[in-house]
């Protein structure tokens, strides 16, 4: 009855090629922009932002960022982390050294800058594959946390070697800093969002992600046809430290707003990151939004109804909630061991044919 | 799906935000989870108790009552931050994280909204300039301060003087373990020892090449600034390498009886400075006993009663209930506001008498606090833990710190901070 592209007749090749051919599912898009746009803005508050919206958007960029290396070019990448961490203090640097130029201008640098350091630790890839470049790529991680602590021009030689965000106006409004609002921080990293998700979805329908894609199904067979594994490998490299870089950003200078880099870009960051890549679904733009969602909101949520609703004791909630999310973890995993992207696909074609499948 | 996680959060909100008038709120943003529990317990059992006290036996404070809601924070700056926001529209009074991190963040944060954050021997050192942070308070003693009194502790062991000696500094390699560097630093070069430092990263399971360090370079004494399962680790490898445990010395925090007594009797020696007493033998402990761990109501497990860390969340809560108690006298009434009780803090007068009174004699050193000076006296206790009767011992009497080292730091970092954040100097 739904997404049903009977009666959707396409009269151009623009139209054919769109990102959501199907109308219901076009209308449906267009219908959670309005909505994050228009009315979420309006009720957000404080709790809200910080604890629910605001890490959410930032987790979903990240995570697209590692689906775009892991998922679509097939490159196992344990540096995420580390990555984030360049973002952070290169944000950082930019902020102190630079306090007239935008915000926005010194995140996208920030990225830039990440991207850059990502091409150089994903040279490796042109050697190793698989587990051996998850290893790689894990000496990133410790190596670059390793070198935010050691060396003190990083955080400005400050007593502690913590880094504070400055406060930083956009258009008047503060967007960093702790007088800034639960809208503004929200509406910053949701435009940001917007962007990078629409770069991804359409880098990936595109030349680009078509060669990420033959690179990751078999790289002898994409280098007989024409596809280059330096420059392909290395794209993907690039452009997913670059998103990271941002989510990196915008996790200390936003949300945070002091971050150390040893208890915020940690290994488990990396880990964190790749599992919301893997339970969204590996390739899929949308497993990366249900990916960050599932890891972000559920704990926030049990947390809210085992101590706030059931008045549970707070250590013994914390437990009962890391089985309950590593038991939902792997129920998923069973039941669709290709993440929640592939059950929503797998809902969408059953919807479809109901209610009448025969 | 994300749309019917909103809808669930949402219902889960509405049925937990009851707001309660005339009631004080301090949260305790504790962890009971995690590689810091060992610590977080005892401390987060304290704080929790001496409130549940205040409220048995006397009513809460100034007739109103105290309600301490927990948030479980596993000493991790993301989890953090959701408790503060969570907390704070609740009209909560004073903040007491027990992370260095998580007050980093919160600094410009309580700031901003109007709350107090009062961090006791933790947090960022140069907040006892009340002249440039307004809303954070670390009275009685400091990080600074610690790395001071250590350092004249073990000059009085070394007979005087500390000209030639090599001490290494074992750390959090975070910025709680950061902080003594820069004093550690100045006082080596005005001492003439040598400094060694050894960085331990988070959590600290693993240190094997940290003291086998220590074992090749030899140090006559080593300072460790440790947290959570580290100090455990950290006693245990002393203890392997047999380096003699009346020459290591932690700061407060590394100083529980959860972190020597899994070295068993091997950690017999080992020295912590403490800014206030421990033990039972403070007649407090007579109506915790009656009104709260006999009436049931002791929280956690009770079995953290009048342990180090215990006494230290007990302090904290007997602190802010006091700075309470002041706010309500100044101001004339009992239903105080987050920025009343700020008033109560900078003016609080703790005299050896009210200690008396309290039940607490002799437990910690008066504090005279004022617009300028958030950072009390910032003396030590020195503490030998004895292992056979599983005490610690007083080893010392009050020992200050050093300000004339101490001070030009403070003045130093927290003009940095006024720079940076543009604050106008304030009390001139």
């Amino acid at each position: 009855m739904f997404y049903r592209e009977a009666g959707d007749f396409k009269t151009s090749y623009r139209e054919d090629s769109q990102t959501f051919p199907i109308k219901f599912d076009r209308l449906r898009y267009y219908v959670v922009l309005a909505i994050a746009f228009g009315i979420v803005p309006l009720f957000i508050n404080d709790y809200w932002a910080n604890a629910v919206a605001v890490p959410f958007l930032i987790y979903a960029i990240a995570a697209i960022g590692l689906n775009i290396l892991v998922g679509y070019a097939g490159q196992v990448s344990l540096g995420t982390g580390g990555f984030m961490a360049v973002g952070a203090y290169a944000v950082y640097k930019l902020m102190t050294a630079f306090p007239e130029v935008s915000i926005f201008i010194h995140v996208i640098l920030a990225g830039g800058i990440t991207a850059a350091v990502g091409v150089l630790f994903g040279l490796p890839s042109l050697r190793i594959k698989g587990f051996y470049l998850a290893v790689a790529t894990l000496a990133a991680q410790f190596f670059l946390v390793w070198l935010f602590n050691k060396v003190p021009w990083f955080y400005n030689y400050s007593a502690s070697g913590q880094i504070n965000a400055p406060e930083r106006t956009m258009f008047g409004v503060f967007v960093t800093g702790a007088q800034t609002s639960a809208m503004a921080k929200y509406m910053f990293c949701l435009v940001m969002l917007t962007i990078v998700a629409l770069i991804a979805r359409n880098l990936t329908r595109g030349t680009v992600g078509r060669k990420w894609m033959a690179i990751r199904d078999m790289d002898i067979a994409a280098e007989i046809i024409g596809v280059n594994p330096l420059t392909t490998k290395l794209s993907a490299f690039a452009v997913s430290s670059f998103f990271i870089g941002i989510a990196g950003a915008l996790f200390f200078a936003v949300y945070l707003g002091a971050a150390e880099v040893g208890e915020a870009f940690g290994i488990q960051k990396s880990f964190l990151i790749l599992f919301m890549v893997i339970i969204g679904g590996l390739g899929s733009i949308f497993g990366s939004f249900a990916g960050a969602a599932f890891l972000v909101l559920l704990p926030v949520f049990l947390k809210n109804v085992l101590v706030g609703t059931l008045g549970w004791p707070t250590d013994l909630a914390a437990h009962i909630e890391l089985m309950i999310v590593g038991g939902l973890i792997v129920t998923f995993l069973i039941a669709e061991p290709h993440g929640l992207a592939q059950l929503w696909r797998v809902a969408k074609e059953k919807l479809r044919l109901w209610p009448f499948p025969h | 799906m994300k749309k019917t996680f909103t809808a669930l959060v949402a219902a889960a909100m509405t049925l937990t935000s009851a707001p309660a008038f005339a009631e004080l709120v301090v949260p305790n943003l504790s962890y009971r989870t995690g590689p810091y529990a060992a610590n977080g317990i005892p401390y987060a059992d304290g704080f929790n108790d001496y409130f549940t006290l205040l409220n048995e036996r006397d009513g809460g404070i100034g007739g109103e009552m105290v309600r301490v809601p927990e948030c479980e924070t596993a000493y991790n700056t993301e989890k953090g931050v959701e408790c503060y926001e969570s907390t704070k529209g609740d009209g909560a009074l004073a903040y007491n994280p027990l992370s260095t991190g998580i007050t980093y963040q919160l600094i410009p944060k309580v700031t901003a909204d109007g709350h107090v954050l009062y961090t006791p021997g933790y947090g960022r050192t140069s907040a006892a300039n009340g002249k440039v942070f307004e809303w954070v308070f670390n009275y009685p003693a400091n990080y600074w301060d610690g790395a001071s009194i250590i350092e004249q502790y073990l000059m009085g062991k070394a007979g005087g003087s500390l000209e030639g000696k090599k001490i290494a500094l074992v750390y959090h390699n975070s910025a709680y373990g950061k902080e003594p560097i820069r004093t550690l630093q100045e006082l080596a070069a005005r001492d003439g020892f040598e400094l060694e430092l050894l960085p331990v990263d988070h959590p600290g399971q693993e240190q094997k090449s940290q003291w086998l360090q220590v074992r090749r370079s030899k140090p006559d004494f080593v300072i460790m600034y440790g947290w959570g399962v580290m100090n455990q680790v950290a006693i245990q490898e002393a203890v392997n390498i047999r380096f003699p445990m009346e020459n290591f010395v932690g700061i407060w925090w590394s100083g529980s009886e959860n972190d020597v007594r899994s070295a068993g009797e091997k950690a017999d020696g080992y020295t912590t400075v403490s800014f206030h007493g421990t033990g039972m033998d403070f007649p407090v402990y007579a109506d915790i006993q009656k009104y709260v761990i006999d009436a049931g109501k002791a929280a956690g497990a009770g079995d953290e009663v009048g342990t180090m860390l215990y006494s230290r969340g007990m302090y904290a809560a007997m602190i802010i209930s006091e700075a309470i108690r002041k706010a309500q006298e100044i101001h004339g009434h009992s239903a105080v506001t987050p920025a009343e009780v700020r008033d109560g803090f900078e003016q609080l007068d703790l005299t050896e008498a009210r200690l008396n009174e309290l039940g607490l004699p002799n437990f910690a050193q008066p504090i005279q606090a004022t617009c300028a000076d958030h950072g009390g006296p910032g003396s030590g206790l020195m503490f030998k833990w004895n292992a056979a009767d599983g005490k610690w011992v007083a080893a010392s009497d009050w020992i200050s710190a050093d300000s004339s080292v101490i001070d030009p730091l403070i003045a130093e970092d927290s003009a940095a901070f006024a720079k940076e954040n543009n604050i106008a100097e304030r009390c001139n």
